[in-house]
C-alpha cells in the first residue's frame, strides 16, 4: 500500500466513526428532538398526554391479546384514524412502521413457520432435508407481525403527537417512581448535548489529522476519548448535582405539571376501551 | 419587566446593622493540593452590588461555589446570612439557605438541567413544597422578568446561548433569593445580547437584591458594581474598593492579569501601552527605545 493509500485507509475508519456518530446524532435529533408533529394542533396534541399514555397502554395490551387478524385491523384502522385527526402525515406514519417491521419481526417468526404442525403449503426436498412451511405457521406469522406493526403504530402515534417532556412525565399517571422520571428526564436532556460534544472532538480532531496514523493509534485515541467523554460526564454529573443543591433539592423529587383531563379526554379513553375490548372479543368470535 | 420578580419582597431595613457574609481566612484546595484560594477575608453587606475581578484561574467560580454553600472552605470560616457554611455545605440549614442565596453557573447547561424551562424555572419553587398557584406565578414572573415567557415550554437545547443565560437566571429568581450569584454571566455572548444582560443584572441591583458577580470584563464592571473586589493569580484578595479607584490602578490590573502592557516600536522610539476591554489603547507615553 502507498503513503497516501494507508491515509485514505486510516482517515476512512475515523470517518466512518465521524459519519456513524454524526448520523446518530441527526436521527435522534430528528426522530426526538424536532418535535415538530408533536406542535401541530392536531386532535391527540390537544388531548392530555396521562390519557393518551394510558390509553395507548390498553389498546397495545389488546393487540397483544386479541388472537384474530380483524381485531388487529379493528385496532389498526383506529389507529389511522386518530393519526389522520392529529395531522400527521400518512406516508410518514405508514412508512415509518411497515418499512422496518416485516423484516426484523419476520426474521424472529421465520423459523416457527417451519416448526408448527399442520398441513404443508408445499416441500420442497433438499437431499435428506425438507422445506416445509405449515399454513398455521404462516398464519401465526401475519398474525405476530400485524401485532408488531399496530403495537408499534401505536407507540409512534404516541411519542410523534406528544412532547418528550409531556411522555415523560405522564409515566407518572403509571405510578412509575419520580425518581426514575426524573432521572429518564434528565438522561434526555444531556445525551444530545454529549453527542454533540463527541462529534465536536471528531471534528477537531480531523482538523488537525496532517499525517498518517496507524491503526493502533486510531484504537488508543478513541479509546482515550471515551474515557475523556466519560469523565466529561461524571465532572458535569457533579456540577449538575451541584446546581441541583444549589436550589434547595434535598433528596425529595418533585415536578410541575397542569395536566388537565377534559370531557373529551374521558371520552377518548372510552372509545379506546371500546375498541379495545371489540378487538379482543374478535378473537374470540371470529375465527 | 416584571418588577416584583426582580426585587425582594417588602426589604424595609433602612440600614443594615451586619454584613450578610463574613469570610475570615478562608482557603480552598482541590484534591488536596491544588490551591484555588488562599486566605480570603471579605465582607459583603446587604444590598451590596460587588464584582469580583480575577484571571482564569485565579479562584473567582470556587468563591462563589462557597458564597453558596454548595461547597465548604477546606481552611478558615464563612459566616452567612446567621449560618455556618461549612455546616451548610455538609448538610445543615441548606434548605433555609438556598432560599435566600442563588447561584447562576457560568455553563447554563449545568444550571438548566430539565426537560423544559419552565420545569427549569418551576425547580426551585417547588422546592419549597408551594402550592402549584405560587410556583406558577413565580415561574410566569421569573420568565417575564428575563423576557422568555415565549419560551417556557422549549426545551434547553432548542436555545441559543444567551436565551439559556436568561433561563438560567430566571431559575435563581424564582426562587426569590436575597443574594444572587453570577458567574461570568456574560462569558461567549454577542455584544447585544450581552449589554442586554448587564442592564438586567444592573436592574436586579437597583431594585435592592445583593448582587456578586464573578467576571474578568472590566468593561462591565461600572454598570454593575458599586464595589470591586480584585482577586490575584494565587487566589488572593488583593483589592477591595470603588470601581473608579480600583480599575484606575493599572499596575493593580496588570499584576492581577486583568489588563496587559506591551511596546510599540516607532523608529527609534517605543512607546509602552496597556490594553484592557474597558476603553482599549492607554498611552503611557514614550521612551527611547
Amino acid at each position: 500500500m502507498t503513503s497516501t493509500g494507508a491515509v485514505r485507509s486510516g482517515e476512512g475508519r475515523i470517518g466512518w466513526l465521524e459519519q456513524t456518530l454524526g448520523g446518530i446524532t441527526a436521527n435522534i435529533e430528528r426522530a426526538i428532538f424536532t418535535e415538530q408533529h408533536a406542535r401541530s394542533n392536531g386532535w391527540l396534541q390537544r388531548r392530555d398526554p396521562r390519557a393518551k399514555m394510558v390509553g395507548s397502554l390498553v389498546a397495545i395490551v389488546a393487540a397483544s391479546l386479541t388472537s384474530s387478524v380483524a381485531g388487529l385491523a379493528l385496532l389498526y384502522l383506529s389507529t389511522l384514524a386518530a393519526a389522520r385527526a392529529s395531522r400527521v402525515p400518512f406516508g410518514f406514519f405508514v412508512k415509518r412502521v411497515w418499512l422496518g417491521i416485516p423484516f426484523f419481526a419476520g426474521i424472529v417468526v421465520l423459523p416457527a413457520i417451519f416448526f408448527v404442525p399442520g398441513p404443508r403449503v408445499f416441500d420442497l426436498a433438499i437431499g435428506p432435508a425438507h422445506m416445509a412451511p405449515s399454513w398455521n405457521g404462516l398464519a401465526g406469522a401475519v398474525l405476530f407481525v400485524s401485532r408488531v406493526g399496530v403495537s408499534v403504530s401505536l407507540a409512534i402515534l404516541l411519542v410523534v403527537t406528544t412532547p418528550w417532556a409531556d411522555v415523560l412525565k405522564s409515566l407518572r399517571a403509571l405510578k412509575v417512581p419520580q425518581v426514575f422520571v426524573l432521572v429518564l428526564s434528565m438522561t434526555y436532556r444531556y445525551v444530545f448535548l454529549f453527542l454533540h460534544t463527541a462529534n465536536g472532538i471528531l471534528l477537531a480532531r480531523k482538523s488537525r489529522v496532517v499525517g498518517r496514523t496507524t491503526g493502533g493509534e486510531q484504537r488508543r485515541w478513541i479509546t482515550g476519548t471515551m474515557g475523556n467523554l466519560m469523565s466529561r460526564a461524571f465532572k458535569m454529573s457533579n456540577d449538575v448535582y451541584s446546581a441541583m443543591l444549589a436550589r434547595g433539592f434535598g433528596g425529595e423529587v418533585r415536578t410541575y405539571t397542569t395536566y388537565r383531563i377534559d370531557a373529551v379526554d374521558c371520552a377518548g379513553l372510552a372509545g379506546v376501551a371500546a375498541i379495545s375490548l371489540a378487538a379482543i372479543l374478535a378473537g374470540r368470535i371470529l375465527p | 419587566m416584571t418588577e416584583a420578580a426582580l426585587g425582594r419582597e417588602a426589604q424595609t431595613s433602612p440600614a443594615p446593622a451586619e454584613p450578610l457574609y463574613v469570610l475570615r481566612g478562608v482557603g480552598y484546595m482541590y484534591s488536596g493540593r491544588q490551591v484555588a484560594l488562599d486566605g480570603v477575608d471579605l465582607e459583603i453587606w446587604p444590598g451590596e452590588q460587588v464584582a469580583l475581578l480575577g484571571a482564569n484561574g485565579s479562584g473567582k467560580s470556587t468563591l462563589l461555589k462557597l458564597l453558596d454553600g454548595v461547597v465548604g472552605p477546606t481552611s478558615g470560616t464563612i459566616r452567612a446570612l446567621g449560618l455556618n457554611v461549612a455546616a451548610v455545605a455538609a448538610g445543615e440549614d441548606g434548605f433555609r439557605f438556598h432560599r435566600e442565596v442563588g447561584l447562576v453557573f457560568q455553563d447554563p447547561d449545568i444550571q438548566l438541567f430539565s426537560a423544559t424551562v419552565l420545569d427549569d424555572v418551576a425547580f426551585g419553587p417547588l422546592q419549597l413544597g408551594l402550592a402549584k398557584e405560587d410556583v406558577r406565578d413565580r415561574c410566569d414572573e421569573a420568565l417575564a422578568a428575563m423576557g422568555i415567557a415565549h419560551l417556557a415550554d422549549r426545551a434547553p437545547f432548542e436555545l441559543s446561548g444567551g436565551e439559556k443565560k436568561r433561563a438560567a437566571i430566571a431559575s435563581v429568581l424564582s426562587l426569590r433569593p436575597e443574594v444572587v450569584l453570577l458567574d461570568e454571566p456574560t462569558a461567549s455572548l454577542d455584544p447585544r445580547t450581552k449589554w442586554v444582560l448587564v442592564d438586567l443584572i444592573r436592574r436586579l441591583g437597583a431594585a435592592g437584591r445583593t448582587i456578586v458577580v464573578a467576571t474578568h470584563e472590566l468593561d462591565i464592571v461600572p454598570r454593575i458594581a458599586n464595589r470591586v473586589v480584585v482577586l490575584s493569580e494565587e487566589g488572593r484578595v488583593v483589592a477591595d474598593g470603588a470601581p473608579a479607584l480600583v480599575l484606575a490602578d493599572r499596575d493593580l490590573l496588570v499584576r492581577a492579569n486583568l489588563i496587559h502592557e506591551h511596546l510599540h516600536e516607532h523608529g527609534a522610539t517605543a512607546h509602552s501601552h496597556f490594553h484592557d476591554a474597558i476603553d482599549g489603547h492607554h498611552d503611557e507615553g514614550a521612551r527611547d527605545a
